[in-house]
C-alpha cells in the first residue's frame, strides 16, 4: 500500500475547474517534486490535501496510508500525519508560538493515544528542533508568526513539522522570498527530516529549492494535470527551458 | 416631557419605596445628604427614564426597568461555604455586599498600609460624614442622567476607599456585590466612593454576580473615582449577572494633574447592561486608558457609552474595546470624545473591535467627537467581522479541533483587552472568567457540515465628527 494515492482528482472553486484528473502516487521515503508555472493548480492540491473545505472535490479519491483523506477534516488530516507548510503562514496575534505547537502535538498525541507531553518533556525537545533552524528562541515568546520577516515565518514551518514529525510533509513554496541563506537553513531542516517512513511533496515554482532539497521525482503541473513525470534532472531542464515548452494549448488563459 | 424620556410610570411605588427607604437611610440627620437624596429624587422624576429617541439611549431599551416595580432588596444571608467560591485570592481587602447591603462577616479588611480606609460607605456616612461630603454627589451627573439620578436618591451603602497623599496599596481591593434570587423583582443601588489624593496608588475591582437562582432584578450601580496629582489608579468592573438582571453602572472619574487613570471592564453576564464609563481629565497632563471587553450570547444586550471629557490641555486617552456577540445577542459601543475650549494639544483615541459568531448576533458602534480646540489629535476606528477562516484553517491544519481552534482565537481576541490589564491579581482573575466562559460559548460549537456560514454583517457603524 502507497503512503500517498491520488486518483483522477477533480477540484473546483467557486465553480472554476482547478484540478482537472491528477493522479499521483507517493511512497514511504519518497520526496516528490510538484512543478509548475502560476496558476497551475499547485497550490490548490497542497490545500485538498490539508483538507482545506474552500475547495470542492468533484471527482476522484486519495487515500493515506489506505484510509480516505477526504472523509477528514483537515484536525483529522494532521492527526493522521498530513502537514502542510503554508506559501503564506498565518500571523494569529494573542496566540503564543510554544503555547501553540505544544496543543497540536498534544492534539495529535491524543488522537494517536500517546499520553500528552507536559512542559518539563516538550521543552528540551523544542530547543533542539530550535536550534535546527537556527531560531532565536525569543521569538517563541511572541504570538504566532507575529513580526516575523518572512524567512522567520518560512522557518517557523519547518520547526513545526520538525516538532510534529508528520508522515506526509507538503511544502507549499516554502522557497519563495527566502534569501540563499535562510534557504540554506530551511532545506537543512527539511533534509534531516527525510526518513524512511516519511514522504514529501515538495511544490515549487523555481528549481533552487531541489538544488538544496533533492527530490525522487518530478512531476510538472500545468493547468490541472500532470503534463510530465520524471526524475531530478527533469528540474534542470525545466530550469534550463522554462515552463513554456510543457504548456498545452489549453493552457494558455489558464489562471494567473 | 421631554420626548426623549417616558415619564416614570409607576411613580407612587417610587415614592412609597424612596420614601421608606429615607426613614432608615444611613445619615439621614445629615442635611447636606437629605437634600442630595431629595434633589436627586425629584430629578428623577422629572427627567424619566429614557427612550431610543435619547440619542444616548439610540440603541438601548429601557422600558422594561421602566415598566416594572422593583422592591428594595432585602437583607440575606449567605451560607459561608456559599461564598467561598467567590473569593479572589491576593487581594489587599474584600468587601461583600449582599443585596446591596454590606455583609461585614463575609467581608476581609485585614492590614492595610497606614493612611488607606477601607469601609462600608454606610458605616462611613455616620462615623465620619465630613470626610464622605467633601466628594460624595459632587461628580455624578444627576441632571441628565436617570440611572445617576435614582442611584443618588438611594444611596445607602455600597463602598468607601480613601487613600492618603503618597500611599501606595500594591494589590486590589475587591468589591463583591451578589444579588440572591427573591420572590418579587428587586433592585440594588450600590454606591461607592474612592477618593485617592496626590501621588497615592490604588487599584479597585468591582465584581457583580448572583447566587441562588434567577429572578429580576436591577443592579444600579455609581462609583466616583477621584485621582488626585499624579495619582495612578486602576478600577475594574467585572457584570456576571444572571440573565434576567438589569445591570446599569456608572463610572465617573475625576482626574487630577497628571494622574494616570484605567478603568478595565468586563461584561459577561447580564441581560440588559448598560455600562457607562464617563472620565474627565480635569487636570493638565493627565492620561486615561479605557479598555472593555463585552462577550454577549442569547438574548442579551450589552451596552458600553463612554463619554471621555477633555478639560485640560496635554492629556490623553487611549478607549479600546473588543466584543464577541453570538445567538442574537445585542453589542452597543459608543464612544463619545468631548474636547473643551482650552484642551490644547489633546491627543485621544478609541478602537472599537467586535467579532460576530451568529447571523443574529448585532453590534452598533458610534463614535462621536466633539471637539472645540484647535490643536488636538482624535482618532477613531472600529472593525466588524468573524472569525478569520484563513486563521482557523492554519490551526486545525496542526491537529486542533475547530472547537478548540475557535476557543484560542477568541481567547486571543479577548486577550487583546486582558492583557492591558495592569494589575496581575485583577488580569488572571478576569481570564480565568473569560476562559471559563468561552467554553459554554454557542459560536465555538462546530457548525454542521450540510450548513455553510453565510457572510453578513448585520452591525452598523455610525459616525458623527461635529
Amino acid at each position: 500500500m502507497s503512503l500517498l494515492e491520488i486518483r483522477n482528482l477533480h477540484v473546483s472553486v467557486d465553480g472554476n475547474e482547478i484540478l482537472k484528473g491528477i493522479d499521483l502516487t507517493v511512497n514511504a521515503g519518497e520526496v516528490h517534486s510538484i512543478m509548475g508555472p502560476n496558476g497551475s493548480g499547485k497550490s490548490t492540491l497542497a490545500q485538498v490535501l490539508a483538507r482545506r473545505d474552500a475547495y470542492e472535490v468533484t471527482e476522484g479519491s486519495i487515500t493515506l496510508d489506505g484510509k480516505d483523506l477526504l472523509e477528514m477534516k483537515p484536525e483529522e488530516a494532521a492527526c493522521e500525519g498530513v502537514f502542510l507548510a503554508f506559501q503564506y503562514p498565518v500571523e494569529i496575534p494573542g496566540i503564543g508560538n510554544t503555547y501553540f505547537l505544544r496543543s497540536a502535538l498534544n492534539a495529535q498525541r491524543r488522537h494517536r493515544g500517546l499520553d500528552e507531553m507536559d512542559a518539563m518533556d516538550f521543552l528540551p525537545m523544542f530547543r533542539e528542533k530550535l536550534k535546527l533552524l537556527e531560531m532565536d528562541d525569543k521569538l517563541m515568546n511572541r504570538s504566532l508568526n507575529e513580526g516575523f520577516s518572512g524567512g522567520e515565518k518560512k522557518r517557523n514551518e519547518i520547526l513545526q513539522m520538525a516538532v510534529l514529525e508528520p508522515r506526509l510533509a507538503i511544502l507549499d513554496e516554502t522557497d519563495s522570498g527566502l534569501d540563499i541563506d535562510a534557504l540554506r537553513i530551511v532545506a537543512g531542516g527539511v533534509n534531516s527530516l527525510r526518513s524512511p517512513d516519511r514522504a514529501m511533496l515538495v511544490v515549487t515554482h523555481y528549481q533552487r529549492l531541489l538544488n538544496y532539497i533533492v527530490p525522487d521525482f518530478v512531476h510538472v503541473l500545468v493547468d490541472g494535470r500532470i503534463v510530465r513525470s520524471g526524475g531530478k534532472e527533469l528540474a534542470l531542464e525545466l530550469e534550463e527551458k522554462g515552463y513554456g515548452w510543457t504548456e498545452t494549448p489549453q493552457a494558455v488563459g489558464a489562471r494567473a | 416631557m421631554r420626548e426623549t424620556a417616558v415619564a416614570v410610570a409607576n411613580i407612587d411605588s417610587w415614592l412609597e419605596s424612596f420614601t421608606e427607604f429615607e426613614k432608615r437611610a444611613a445619615g439621614r440627620t445629615l442635611p447636606w445628604l437629605h437634600r442630595l437624596r431629595e434633589d436627586a429624587f425629584a430629578r428623577f422624576c422629572e427627567v424619566g427614564f429614557p427612550t431610543t429617541k435619547d440619542e444616548d439611549w439610540r440603541f438601548t431599551n429601557v422600558a422594561g426597568i421602566a415598566k416594572t416595580v422593583f422592591h428594595s432588596a432585602s437583607t440575606a444571608k449567605l451560607a459561608p461555604g456559599d461564598s467561598a467560591a467567590w473569593r479572589v485570592d491576593d487581594v489587599a481587602a474584600t468587601l461583600v455586599f449582599i443585596n446591596g447591603h454590606f455583609d461585614a462577616e463575609l467581608s476581609e479588611i485585614g492590614n492595610l498600609p497606614k493612611g488607606v480606609t477601607v469601609a462600608s460607605l454606610r458605616e462611613r456616612i455616620e462615623s465620619h460624614p465630613e470626610e464622605v461630603e467633601k466628594h460624595l454627589g459632587r461628580y455624578a451627573d444627576t441632571k441628565r442622567d436617570a440611572f445617576v439620578a435614582l442611584n443618588t436618591a438611594f444611596i445607602g451603602d455600597g463602598a468607601y476607599v480613601h487613600v492618603a497623599r503618597g500611599v501606595v496599596v500594591e494589590a486590589p481591593i475587591y468589591l463583591l456585590y451578589l444579588s440572591t434570587r427573591e420572590n418579587a423583582a428587586t433592585m440594588t443601588h450600590p454606591r461607592n466612593l474612592i477618593v485617592a489624593e496626590d501621588e497615592a496608588q490604588i487599584a479597585v475591582i468591582e465584581d457583580y454576580a448572583s447566587v441562588g437562582g434567577e429572578s429580576v432584578v436591577l443592579s444600579n450601580a455609581v462609583t466616583e473615582l477621584v485621582a488626585g496629582e499624579s495619582t495612578v489608579a486602576q478600577h475594574y468592573l467585572i457584570e456576571r449577572e444572571h440573565l434576567k438582571a438589569y445591570n446599569v453602572s456608572t463610572l465617573r472619574i475625576q482626574q487630577g494633574r497628571s494622574a494616570n487613570v484605567a478603568s478595565h471592564s468586563l461584561l459577561l453576564g447580564g441581560g440588559l447592561v448598560r455600562n457607562n464609563v464617563h472620565p474627565v481629565l480635569a487636570g493638565e497632563g493627565g492620561e486615561c486608558l479605557i479598555n472593555g471587553l463585552f462577550l454577549g450570547t442569547g438574548t442579551q444586550h450589552l451596552d458600553n457609552f463612554m463619554h471621555v471629557e477633555h478639560a485640560s490641555p496635554h492629556c490623553g486617552s487611549r478607549q479600546f474595546y473588543n466584543g464577541i456577540l453570538d445567538g442574537q445577542a445585542h453589542g452597543v459601543f459608543h464612544g463619545r470624545i468631548v474636547v473643551h475650549k482650552d484642551a490644547q494639544k489633546t491627543d485621544a483615541k478609541q478602537t472599537n473591535r467586535n467579532l460576530l459568531l451568529s447571523d443574529d448576533a448585532q453590534i452598533d458602534t458610534k463614535p462621536q467627537l466633539e471637539i472645540y480646540a484647535d490643536d488636538v489629535k482624535c482618532t477613531h476606528g472600529a472593525t466588524i467581522g468573524q472569525i478569520e477562516e484563513n486563521a482557523l484553517f492554519y490551526l486545525q491544519s496542526r491537529g486542533i479541533s475547530e472547537q478548540e481552534a475557535k476557543k484560542l482565537l477568541l481567547m486571543a481576541f479577548a486577550e487583546e483587552c486582558v492583557e492591558r490589564m495592569q494589575s496581575s491579581v485583577a488580569r488572571d482573575h478576569i481570564q480565568h472568567l473569560v476562559s471559563e466562559h468561552l467554553l459554554f460559548t454557542e459560536g465555538i460549537v462546530p457548525v454542521s457540515s450540510g450548513e455553510r456560514v453565510t457572510e453578513r454583517v448585520t452591525g452598523r457603524v455610525v459616525e458623527e465628527v461635529r
